[in-house]
């Protein structure tokens, strides 16, 4: 399949491979901040392709993961009013809020319902024009520009049954206060593929020139990630620190500007709770006021439960780097994707789950 | 608008028995049915195999088949991974009220033609009729007796260290099928399902070895849950190479987009095998005849190293465990 098996190659990995072990003098700590590149790597067994002195961390970037309880909690309080259709990812219904998730809010009577873009949530609203449906907007830069696209197209088409519940979050400011926290001593980043096509390269431009990290823009494919980390051992061991992009085909150092346009018109920024790292200031995106009437948390008061962590999860330090899934006690004993205590075993792009599902449990 | 199914249809009243007599027995009629007595008397000696399956797909007509084709598939071919010749059918229907006559018409032919196809005759059956909202449209079960022939003892506990693994063909296309008419993804490669009866080919791999030592058809989560099945029953290990598994572009693509791996996704119409490498070329020049298994390929072996496990050696040259899948499949955010 064009624009997939070139990068899967097997040759053009193993000659990769070789040459990371061959330029690599040193212990080199890297960070993968997309959830979609911890899969990618374990899927294929990257890190055993990998010198032992190169260690791979998975980063928070698992919008999922990073949902805080108290909005997990709002959305499932708002699967239970009468007459709300909710529509979201199918990532989001297993994930465990402080009491229940979407899956257990479902069984429970809740009407909702799987999604694969927000057009389909939208359709849900204009195919029932006498319910109300909310779209649990969870996701990144990648999913905003959707998102805003939907509320401008709803107000073109005077759709005034869809709403969104708003838990945007956006990456760099995350990465910088994982940097700002210094707990896990970076050498390098993966930065992520599908967010630098939106936001371009220009906000890691900072982290290298601040915190001395090289950051180098990945693809999914083997071959990208292998690049990538090729292109990021070969910075730490010249002792420079920049921004490179290794997924040309994907990404412009200045981004999709039409998409940012988007979501500048639509969002504004806000401080925003992450999972496991607390509120970051600047880190998700809020409708602006005149989308107001779009705004689900807005539109519909609910009660919400006190919110509950999961004693002995420690999901927070797996989002932050500090610990590998295997480190956590709970992994893989109290804690399986059958029973997860914690959303990074719950999402498919959540690193306990991609640690499990390929085989860390066995050492 | 079309005639409907009524909940008279399903009250034993005339109405019922014109339901049978018009629209359901006539395609499937044989000399064991037609007594249309309470229970089909069958004359049988020998040892048996006997299953039931019961099927809720949804939607009930999908790219490639529908719920009735489904339903002989399923226990034809549950039948036929023990071993067994499919012989006798039931067949059970549950209908919510307001189903279309003509989409019951259309499921009774394929029933029909399937039985047909597979060779077997449905000799029993029901049909209940419920409230609106109380069943979706249409459930089917299905049971099935069929009788072991070959004097082989073939099970999941049976996969020994040493037996090269077949799969007879591509995987994932019947759950990409239903999935992409279910969530009305229109994908620009359209997968169609791969929903077909297997006794054929089974019995034409039994005729040329008696070293088969499992089988089974990799339908609900799909090859990587048939092959942890096989490495646990049978206590060994089981390693497959990923670039030998056959994936359709349609189904390879659709799965690329939604962030599912085709190991995880249902078939209907393939099956695995693990045969001694000694009979495996014969069993796989065999199968290649079969219109169902043209694609047939040895995908990895049975192994005494990490028993209980399959272990996948990737495309780039790595190695990685499959695991079983857990709960409901779903697509990722991004």
């Amino acid at each position: 399949m064009k624009f997939i098996d070139e990068f899967r190659d097997p040759g053009l990995s193993r000659r990769l491979a070789d040459k990371i072990a061959q330029i690599s003098t040193r212990p080199a700590r890297l960070m993968e901040f997309c959830g979609g590149h911890t899969v990618a790597i374990m899927r294929n067994g990257i890190r055993q392709l990998l010198p032992p002195h190169i260690e791979m961390l998975s980063g928070p970037g698992c919008p999922v993961c990073v949902t805080a309880n108290r909005d997990i909690d709002r959305a499932i309080a708002l699967s239970q009013v009468p007459g709300l259709i909710i529509t979201t990812f199918g990532d989001m219904l297993k994930v465990p809020g402080s009491y229940s998730s979407l899956q257990q809010a479902r069984a429970a009577g809740g009407d909702i319902r799987i999604v694969y873009s927000t057009q389909d949530a939208l359709q849900a609203a204009r195919v029932n024009p006498d319910r109300l449906v909310v779209f649990l907007g969870v996701g990144f830069e990648t999913t905003a520009p959707t998102v805003a696209s939907a509320v401008l197209q709803a107000e073109r088409e005077k759709i005034d049954n869809f709403y969104i519940l708003c838990h945007l979050k956006m990456t760099p400011p995350a990465m910088r206060a994982l940097l700002e926290l210094g707990e896990t001593h970076l050498n390098g980043i993966i930065c992520p593929g599908h967010v630098s096509t939106i936001i371009g390269t220009k906000p890691y431009q900072a982290y290298a020139r601040d915190y001395g990290v090289a950051c180098v823009v990945a693809g999914f494919e083997p071959v990208d990630i292998l690049q990538a980390v090729e292109m990021l051992v070969q910075q730490i061991e010249d002792g420079i620190a920049r921004v490179d992009i290794a997924y040309t085909r994907g990404v412009r150092p200045e981004g999709n500007i039409r998409a940012q346009d988007l979501m500048n018109d639509v969002f504004d920024t806000t401080d925003a709770c992450w999972r496991g790292i607390g509120d970051i200031s600047k880190s998700g995106l809020s409708l602006k006021n005149k989308y107001n009437r779009y705004d689900a948390a807005r539109r519909f008061e609910v009660e919400l439960p006190p919110v509950r962590e999961h004693a002995g999860c420690r999901c927070g330090e797996i989002l932050r780097g500090v610990i590998r899934p295997v480190d956590c006690g709970l992994f893989g004993k109290a804690c399986t994707p059958e029973n997860p205590v914690g959303p990074c075993m719950v999402s498919s792009e959540g690193s306990c789950a991609a640690y499990y599902q390929y085989g860390a449990h066995d050492g | 608008m079309g005639e409907k199914i009524l909940l008279a249809h399903g009250s034993g009243s005339r109405l019922s028995h014109d339901l049978i007599s018009k629209v359901l027995a006539p395609s499937i009629m044989n000399p064991v049915l037609a007594r249309m007595d309470d229970s089909a008397v069958l004359n049988m000696s020998g040892k048996l195999a006997f299953t039931t399956d019961s099927y809720v797909v949804n939607p009930i007509f999908f790219p490639g088949g529908h719920i009735g084709r489904l339903a002989v598939c399923g226990t034809v071919n549950d039948l036929s991974m023990s071993g067994a010749r499919p012989l006798y059918i039931s067949l059970a229907l549950i209908i919510e009220e307001g189903l279309d006559i003509d989409d019951l018409r259309q499921v009774m032919a394929s029933v029909k033609d399937t039985a047909v196809e597979a060779g077997v005759q449905i000799v029993t059956g029901d049909t209940k009729v419920v409230d609106h909202g109380k069943a979706d449209r249409l459930f089917i079960n299905t049971s099935g007796i069929g009788l072991i022939e070959y004097g082989t003892d073939i099970s999941g506990s049976n996969a020994r260290p040493g037996d090269k693994i077949i799969l007879s063909g591509g995987i994932g296309e019947h759950g990409m099928a239903v999935m992409s008419q279910r969530e009305g993804l229109h994908l620009s490669l359209p997968v169609t399902s791969d929903c077909a009866p297997l006794n054929h080919l089974v019995s034409v791999m039994l005729s040329v070895s008696k070293n088969i030592h499992s089988l089974r058809d990799p339908t609900r989560g799909g090859l990587a849950s048939t092959l942890n099945e096989f490495a646990k029953q049978s206590d060994v290990g089981i390693t497959i190479e990923e670039d030998k598994i056959p994936v359709c572009d349609g189904v390879r693509g659709a799965c690329e987009l939604l962030g599912l791996d085709p190991l995880y996704i249902a078939n209907e119409g393939k099956l695995v095998a693990t045969v001694t490498e000694v009979d495996s070329g014969k069993v796989l020049s065999a199968m290649k005849k079969n219109k169902y298994a043209r694609q047939a390929v040895v995908i990895g072996e049975v192994t005494t190293e990490h028993r209980g496990r399959v272990v996948m050696k990737t495309s780039i040259g790595s190695s990685r465990i499959v695991d079983m899948p857990v709960g409901e499949i779903l697509p990722r955010i991004c």
